[in-house]
């Protein structure tokens, strides 16, 4: 959470102060509040904070699981006769489905009115005004495909992860070997996904 | 006598490796059985074989009555709720307390256990390997010896009608090898069990077993009692011994 708020803020922020000249040469600076909020809504927010969890949650299940493998508790568990699929996966596969789209919104919030801080560096706008500026531009049609978009992200950070770990080779270097493809695997996907969602969307 | 554990003409090979060539094996009930052999050589293979860990590339295992290789993923699960397994190192589940870990082979059974009923379990097991005091310890807290006896601990707590124990002994000093030894002979008189100890320590084998087999390229090449393979002057076998 702090390290998604965190970099959400920036986020907002920077995006703010790239924008703001470009936007100003042609007196267009009032769109700014509207063009921040869609930009974020729609791709940053999700993309950047799916990549953020990539980079610590499907990298910590796999090592966490690849370790549990090769210290035999996941053959602990199944000679118990506890599925360790349905136990260490399913669960995990569902939390990051589930929670990411909240960590997403949570991220847009904070980046949307990072951008509020940065225009008020140089220039002067209400809180109201920014928010009125910032919602109205939205419709469901931005704000629904982004958050479904989301689940898709969660789902692939979850099995990914997991699966790297699930079949982790027998090994010390193998957790390592199992946290590091799992972030890569994961942030492709995540383009990809993207890629697909973008595609859809347009065609809709 | 009641077969526990049937096997009949088992293989099972990694690439071109044949680890497991030939392997018949009959588990009599209170059968204590050592299976000697080399490091690597797939003492641990066999074992995981007979539990549905691995799939054999050939040959019947039948476990309690029940064919393994015919099973149900479900059926197979709620056989394994009769078996216990000593792992190497204990396998003991790092993010759960001693107490945790030992309630967990009990989840399929809660609703069938009174909460007071798996207390008084958790505290019979414990008090067993006399590790009354570590209930609430996680196990990064506890030593080498101690996780074995957890591990043990928790493989009890199920009742099982057949244990396996994988190098139960290895990588622990003398004294407490000896204790773990003592330890596997108590349970097995107390639960009546039937088991199969996998070791390369030859005072385990002798306190534990009672009739010893050596696994040497995929068959068990020699098997009797401990005094008779000791007695045996076949360079394979003497070489365990001396």
């Amino acid at each position: 959470m702090p390290l998604i708020g965190l970099t959400a803020l920036i986020m907002g922020i920077v995006l703010t102060m790239q924008t703001r000249p470009v936007l100003v040469d042609f007196g267009a600076q009032a769109v700014l509040p509207g063009m921040i909020s869609l930009s974020i809504i729609r791709e940053i927010g999700p993309v950047i904070t799916a990549l953020l969890a990539a980079g610590k949650i499907s990298s910590g299940f796999g090592a966490e699981i690849a370790s549990m493998r090769i210290t035999e508790q996941i053959d602990a568990m199944e000679v118990s006769g506890t599925n360790p699929i349905k136990y260490i996966v399913v669960s995990r596969v569902l939390a990051t489905t589930f929670m990411l789209p909240v960590l997403v919104i949570f991220a847009d919030f904070i980046g949307i009115y990072g951008s509020y801080i940065a225009i008020n560096f140089t220039g002067n706008i209400s809180l109201q005004l920014f928010t009125d500026q910032a919602i109205n531009v939205l419709s469901f049609d931005d704000i629904i495909p982004a958050v479904i978009k989301t689940f898709v992200f969660g789902f692939f950070i979850g099995i990914i992860g997991c699966y790297k770990g699930y079949y982790a080779n027998k090994g010390t270097e193998s957790v390592g070997t199992a946290a590091n493809t799992a972030v890569v695997v994961a942030s492709i996907s995540i383009f990809i996904i993207d890629l697909f969602a973008v595609q859809i969307m347009e065609m809709m | 006598m009641e077969k526990m554990i049937e096997i009949s003409g088992l293989k099972k090979s990694f690439g071109s490796l044949e680890v497991l060539s030939d392997i018949d094996l009959i588990l009599e009930k209170g059968d204590n059985l050592a299976i000697l052999g080399r490091s690597g050589i797939g003492k641990s293979v066999l074992t995981k074989c007979i539990v549905g860990l691995i799939e054999p590339d050939e040959g019947t295992i039948f476990v309690l009555g029940q064919e393994i290789g015919k099973m149900e993923y479900d059926d197979l699960n709620e056989l394994r709720t009769r078996i216990g397994y000593l792992f190497q190192g204990g396998a003991l589940y790092d993010s759960m307390s001693v107490k945790e870990n030992l309630i967990f082979p009990m989840r399929k059974k809660k609703k069938l256990i009174s909460k007071g009923e798996l207390q008084d379990r958790v505290e019979e097991v414990l008090e067993n390997v006399g590790l009354s005091e570590a209930i609430d310890k996680m196990p990064s807290e506890l030593s080498g010896g101690m996780r074995k006896r957890i591990a043990l601990a928790r493989t009890l707590i199920k009742r099982p009608e057949i244990i396996f124990y994988d190098e139960p002994t290895t990588g622990l000093d003398p004294v407490t090898s000896g204790e773990i030894s003592d330890l596997i002979v108590s349970v097995s008189e107390k639960y009546d069990t039937s088991s199969i100890i996998v070791t390369h320590d030859m005072k385990c084998a002798r306190i534990t077993a009672s009739y010893l087999k050596l696994l040497e390229d995929g068959i068990f090449y020699a098997e009797g009692t401990y005094d008779e393979m000791a007695s045996n002057e076949d360079l394979k076998v003497s070489s365990f011994f001396h």
